[in-house]
């Protein structure tokens, strides 16, 4: 994994080198909790940066997710070519918070890494008579596998890929530019991974649907909303679907920030995790 | 959270059923004759100042394109003009242009709309006309 990390960094250097801006603005997206360019909790179909046909695209991002009882960390990069095929990897960390102190657990956090691969298929986001439509392979390794393997977890590694469609509508909403996304996900990542994957329950793969509706009020803002299903293989816990309000901001190519109203459901016996979710992503 | 994204959907919804014929010409919009002609001037000036594409400008007879420009934006927007230019396949021919190509002259043309006080809603409006023409200008 370390190897994979310093290949990627180096190609991320060599992406920032040579990277060209031939995408208009905002078309990069941000970049989402597990790397791959996208809203928050969701991937668009879009690569990331702002490279097209030829041209390289790299980005690196941080974002933070507070709930009050948690809080999840993540951070890490990503390089696209060609506009057609794009590499990620992040890291994610979850502060079990509260949860850890009351119940005494073992850890006070989880962590994972998420390396991605995402290829674009066919279609253009905006131009094309087709939408923008790719598959993203995604490899999770959970890296505290105790606590997820005694609420029933089956084990702390494992693949899930996903298509993902984009489109954006020129003048789509009243005159404003709307963005439409939809995805489905083959997986059994018990909180995007956290908790391991499969469970007691269920340790199949579930096909899972999720999407994003956003309107752009001008080239630099854009406000909009996500939806994302889970699966629930965990017995001693229900698992929610996650969806949030956000507010994006493009002051520029170089940089982005997310700001949103996240509503998380149930995690680990805990219900009714809403919380504020800021992401900042750097791309060249 | 669940009303309000009922409400955003059918907002949405209705955003896309809406009838065209009620919105006012986009050539007027646009400020007419004079408008239209502040924004190509100010286009052609933009891609002057950008090295990613002013190459491609390098041999142009840049009057005439003045000219053919004001009139082909002027049909766009449903003005009362007559376009008298090449076709744009005829008018790219040989140039290679590129996606990136097109985006950055887009890009520029942005830039002359927001220079020129253009309602976002009405830029979109020229931009998904111009957009449609993508194919016929990119990869000649």
């Amino acid at each position: 994994m370390r190897g994979v990390i310093c290949g990627l960094g180096l190609w991320l250097l060599a992406g920032a080198a040579l990277a060209g801006d031939g995408r208009l603005l905002a078309t990069g997206g941000a970049s989402s909790l597990e790397g791959a360019a996208g809203g928050g909790i969701t991937p668009w179909a879009v690569l990331t940066g702002y490279g097209e046909r030829d041209q390289w695209g790299a980005s690196a991002f941080a974002t933070r997710v507070e709930t009050g009882d948690y809080r999840l960390d993540a951070a890490g990069l990503a390089v696209a070519y060609d506009n057609r095929i794009e590499l990620s990897y992040a890291r994610q960390r979850f502060d079990l918070g509260s949860l850890a102190r009351d119940l005494r657990l073992p850890h006070d956090s989880l962590s994972q890494d998420v390396l991605g691969l995402k290829l674009r298929l066919f279609g253009d986001l905006i131009y094309d008579r087709l939408p923008q439509v790719s598959l993203g392979l995604q490899h999770k390794r959970q890296k505290d596998f105790l606590i997820p393997e005694l609420v029933g977890a089956q084990r702390d590694e494992d693949s899930e890929a996903y298509l993902a469609a984009s489109r954006l509508i020129l003048g789509g909403a009243f005159g404003y530019n709307l963005l439409l996304n939809a995805g489905l996900r083959y997986s059994r990542a018990n909180e995007l991974g956290l908790l391991g994957f499969g469970g007691d329950r269920r340790d199949s793969r579930s096909w899972l649907g999720e999407g994003s509706v956003a309107v752009l009020l001008d080239s630099h803002w854009a406000v909009g909303m996500e939806y994302r299903q889970k699966p629930d293989n965990l017995s001693f816990a229900g698992e929610s679907d996650w969806q949030d309000l956000f507010i994006g901001y493009f002051p520029s190519k170089r940089l982005s920030v997310v700001l949103a109203y996240a509503r998380l459901g149930e995690i680990a016996t805990l219900d009714n995790q809403d919380g504020v979710y800021l992401s900042i992503q750097g791309s060249f | 959270m669940r009303r309000a994204s009922l409400c955003l959907l059918l907002l949405l919804l209705t955003a896309c059923t809406h009838l065209p014929g009620r919105e006012a010409r986009l050539y007027d919009e646009l400020g007419g004759e004079a408008g239209i002609t502040r924004i190509v001037e100010g286009m052609l000036l933009n891609i002057a100042g950008d090295p990613r594409i002013v190459g491609h400008f390098r041999d142009a007879h840049i009057e005439r394109l003045r000219a053919k420009l004001i009139e082909q934006f002027c049909v766009v927007a449903d003005g009362p003009c007559t376009y008298t230019g090449d076709s744009m396949p005829e008018a790219h021919r040989h140039l290679h242009l590129t996606p990136a190509d097109f985006n950055a002259l887009v890009e520029n043309l942005q830039l002359a709309l927001d220079a020129q006080a253009v309602p976002v809603t009405t830029q979109n409006r020229l931009l998904a006309r111009l957009a449609s023409l993508r194919g016929e200008i990119i990869d000649r």
